[in-house]
């Protein structure tokens, strides 16, 4: 897999992920890409309880949600953990894109969507704009990306 | 059935197969069945509700599957590694996400629920309440099965659309 300029945070510590997806092998894809972004895996859940827990002991930079899962859905837990930690940066990733559902994840807290299959650059780019609209790290130009 | 139901499900796992397995797939043969589906190979069921309802099966060579685990993964997978049904399940939301996505933007409303790898039981059971399609895809890597079945509730879509359909 191409590898990224690292997207580290304000202290040079590697931006920190929680993966919540109910496919092994979604979780698995995603934590590849937060690898090749130079990021750090700090929890993975299979369902929006497992979610909320794993959010509240984690504490991660950026939070990948699937919206289609058993026990909870995505959008009940963004909402959850957007009430109890309002700093929480949720990106949603899903096969289902359509307007009803982004507008009800964008509602409830998440921060940007992303749909499945998911495109390594694609969201490279939105957990950039993420964590640099609010500070988290450094900006970086896409044009000093390219030189180095 | 509608053909333009079924449409956006095949043109999604085109999409979906030509990203994953970067090389073209191709429609071979499509067939209707109204017998319980026979599976081929790694195969996965996804359900959905609303004013379409039916599920579609994902159903591929162990060889294809393996195939774009390997490449989503990053390495050689063995096609009888535990990781190549997850692979098909979430292919299978994909198509089936991908297809929504566009139905809904028609002004279907529905909601799906999460895959699952299909099991020999399951199979008997899916041909009892509708007639399938079945679509074959030739792939570099193998053949890929897609079985659509679902049944419009013009009904409820009257009741619930405002869009003439």
């Amino acid at each position: 897999m191409k590898q990224f300029e690292a997207l580290t945070r304000k202290d040079s510590q590697p931006v920190r992920y929680l993966i919540v997806d109910d496919s092994v092998f979604a979780r698995k894809s995603l934590a590849k890409m937060i690898e090749s972004f130079g990021g750090e895996l700090t929890g993975e859940a299979g369902d929006g309880c497992t979610a909320i827990t794993e959010y509240a002991r984690t504490k991660p930079d950026i939070v990948l949600m699937d919206i289609t899962m058993p026990q909870m859905e995505g959008i009940e837990a963004v909402e959850r953990i957007v009430q109890e930690h309002p700093e929480a940066r949720v990106i949603m990733v899903s096969s289902v894109g359509y307007q009803d559902n982004i507008l009800a994840a964008l509602q409830k807290g998440a921060r940007h969507f992303v749909q499945k299959p998911v495109k390594p650059d694609a969201l490279y780019e939105i957990v950039r704009y993420v964590l640099n609209d609010d500070g988290v790290t450094a900006p970086v130009c896409a044009g000093e990306e390219e030189s180095r | 059935m509608r053909m333009d139901l079924i449409q956006p499900f095949i043109g999604s796992l085109d999409t979906v197969l030509a990203d994953m397995m970067r090389s073209p797939a191709k429609i071979a043969e499509l067939t209707m069945e109204e017998e319980g589906y026979r599976r081929r190979g790694v195969a996965a069921i996804v359900q959905f509700k609303g004013q379409i309802e039916g599920r579609i099966i994902l159903d591929m060579e162990p060889r294809a599957a393996a195939q774009v685990a390997g490449y989503l993964m990053g390495g050689d997978i063995d096609p009888a590694e535990p990781i190549v049904p997850e692979t098909v399940c979430e292919l299978a939301n994909m198509v089936i996400g991908n297809a929504v996505t566009q139905l809904n933007d028609r002004g279907f409303e529905f909601k799906v629920l999460p895959p699952a790898v299909l099991t020999e039981e399951q199979c008997a059971g899916t041909g009892q309440d509708s007639e399938a399609t079945i679509l074959r895809f030739e792939t570099a890597a193998g053949n890929v099965h897609l079985n659509i079945g679902m049944r419009y509730h013009a009904r409820r879509s009257r009741e619930k659309s405002p869009v003439g359909v």
